[in-house]
């Protein structure tokens, strides 16, 4: 690319997109609420019905949505340096897998609220350390290897979701069909996504300069002083964690942890000390925007939020990817 | 004698059951140029992978400044040594500027960025290996000399004191094949660099280089002076016969 937007500008850009993003999720639904009702009852004020729906109904929504998005993109982030394969997305070691086995089988024995998402969150745990573990072959944990063990559990778990949804009843397969799809209402409030989603990007930022030398090569980094195994297995860690946290809170919500970071190298380049925080605020942004139109678009019915963020993306992806010049 | 900057003792080196070396004592001094020459498989890049750091040899060690290189950081090794590969790994796309500033990496503190000392440095290595001009290109719009070009200034702007290249020449035109060696070799003499290079034309090696060591295969090894490098030293490094010719005021060596 030979242009590039300077550095601090596209995250000034990305941050006032980010807060427009959530003025736009807070005031806009099926019961429009003019914007100075919504101020007020954001400062403890308004009417009752205002202060209801925007901080109870609203406000927990967007914080979801921002953070589930924040924490698929910078998994994304992460995952493609790992694997130095810009094709890898958070869910491509069959973390999200593990998590749509364990809610399904929640979802299956009639559960529901919090034991959807727990068994979710133990899925993906179960998941992350069946392909940590299986990667260690006799020739130790090379990209490839992981990407294979990865690809192959993931297909190990998409086999068991497809027996689940035949072996389930007409009156859970919505249900089930929804949380695949990614969605994002009946979920909690959000707070633990965003403090899982702050911390995660406190402790990934002070490596960002790490993550520029991995992602040129493993011996590469090795000879210019990165201790390349046990950050391998951290960045796993985090991304794997990270995205569990994602998809307990929302479901496998496709497009952003993929397409996001790839956005953000179009524009920006790939210097992770402004991609992490950039892929953050615009994964975060795309979701809320994405779950607002969600939850609006055929109100009082709700679609899947994981189908409109590919309905923004996929355009938005093609007109960059279109625009670049040179190879990218 | 002062401490060499890179020394190995009693160093044996495997790979897949196959001998690299054996018992191999070697001493660099600062200024020191040492070529490395073997036929394909004779282990060159294990050994220089091993003095890296990135292998553990079978026997022996190998020190930095004295010290046994396995009580060293990473970071810290990168410091002092650095290496220039062989073959470019997969990796995700960067500008050219952006790939030769990594080599600043060992040398910036961790919370910090690169500063104008650094953009400066990374950016005279491009110049020296002729890539000013090219800064903001990405490797995909490179051809394959000047992606070689871009490792080597990616290890110039590292500015290690030891300097280990695997196949420096390799993919470089004739002009730059001179004026890289060239600058190593000032590097070494001039600057009080270590260099060590794996080479396959044993004519840069007796051009540009102070010494050679000689990996025949199966552990055998042979280490001197460029000058008793002789035809049929290299004939039977090679298991090809070389002739050496009194040409330009030196001795060239040719094959057949």
């Amino acid at each position: 690319m030979q242009t590039r937007v300077r550095p601090a500008l596209l995250l000034v850009i990305l941050a006032v997109l980010t807060l427009l993003a959530f003025c736009v999720a807070l005031a806009v639904g099926s019961v429009p609420r003019p914007p100075g009702k919504v101020i007020a009852a954001l400062a403890g004020g308004g009417d009752a019905l205002t202060r209801t729906l925007v901080l109870e109904l609203r406000l927990p929504r967007a914080v979801t949505a921002f953070s589930v998005g924040g924490l698929l993109a910078l998994a994304g982030a992460l995952m493609q340096v790992l694997l130095r394969n810009p094709l890898a997305d958070p869910y491509i070691l069959g973390v999200s897998g593990g998590a749509a086995v364990g809610a399904l089988l929640s979802l299956l024995l009639g559960l529901a609220g919090y034991w959807v998402s727990g068994s979710a969150f133990i899925g993906a745990l179960i998941s992350m350390l069946i392909v940590f573990v299986l990667a260690h072959g006799r020739g130790g944990w090379t990209p490839t290897r992981l990407l294979l063990t990865g690809i192959v559990v993931a297909f190990g778990w998409s086999a068991a979701i497809s027996l689940l949804l035949v072996l389930s009843d007409n009156a859970s397969l919505r249900g089930m069909l929804f949380w695949l799809m990614g969605d994002l209402a009946y979920r909690s409030s959000g707070w633990l996504a965003l403090i899982v989603l702050a911390a995660g990007l406190v402790v990934c930022l002070p490596f960002a300069r790490h993550l520029n030398v991995l992602a040129r090569g493993e011996t590469l980094a090795e000879a210019l002083g990165v201790a390349v195994r046990p950050f391998s297995i951290a960045i796993y860690i985090a991304a794997s964690l990270f995205t569990a946290v994602a998809v307990t809170e929302a479901g496998a919500i496709g497009f952003v942890g993929l397409v996001i970071p790839h956005l953000l190298r179009l524009v920006s380049g790939s210097d992770h000390r402004l991609l992490l925080p950039g892929a953050v605020l615009a994964g975060g942004s795309l979701l809320m925007l994405a779950d607002t139109l969600a939850r609006t678009v055929i109100a009082p019915e709700q679609l899947p939020a994981g189908v409109v963020t590919a309905a923004i993306g996929v355009p938005v992806f093609l007109y960059l990817l279109n625009r670049a010049r040179g190879p990218l | 004698m002062n401490t060499p900057l890179l020394e190995t003792r009693g160093l044996s080196v495997t790979i897949a059951g196959k001998s690299v070396c054996r018992n191999l004592e070697l001493q660099l001094q600062p200024g020191d140029c040492l070529a490395l020459l073997g036929p394909n498989g004779a282990g060159k890049t294990t050994l220089l992978h091993t003095l890296a750091g990135l292998r553990t040899p079978a026997q022996g060690e190998v020190l930095v400044d004295g010290t046994p290189i396995q009580k060293l950081s990473r970071r810290c090794i990168a410091q002092r040594l650095g290496l220039l590969m062989q073959q470019p790994e997969d990796s995700l796309p960067a500008t050219a500027l952006e790939t030769a500033l990594i080599g600043r990496h060992p040398h910036i503190d961790f919370w910090r960025w690169e500063s104008h000392s650094d953009v400066n440095l990374a950016r005279r290595a491009l110049k020296l290996v002729g890539l000013d001009g090219l800064e903001q290109r990405v490797q995909s719009q490179l051809s394959g000399g000047e992606r070689r070009r871009l490792d080597i200034a990616t290890i110039l702007t590292q500015d290690p004191q030891i300097l280990l290249l695997d196949e420096p020449a390799h993919q470089l035109d004739l002009h730059y094949q001179l004026a890289l060696l060239a600058h190593f070799r000032h590097l070494a003499r001039e600057l009080g660099h270590s260099v060590v290079m794996s080479l396959h034309d044993v004519n840069l090696a007796a051009r540009f280089c102070s010494q050679v060591l000689l990996l025949f295969g199966a552990g055998e090894t042979f280490a001197g002076t460029t000058d008793k490098l002789n035809s049929e030293l290299l004939s039977r490094l090679y298991h090809t016969p070389v002739t050496a010719v009194r040409a330009m005021g030196g001795t060239v060596f040719l094959p057949g």
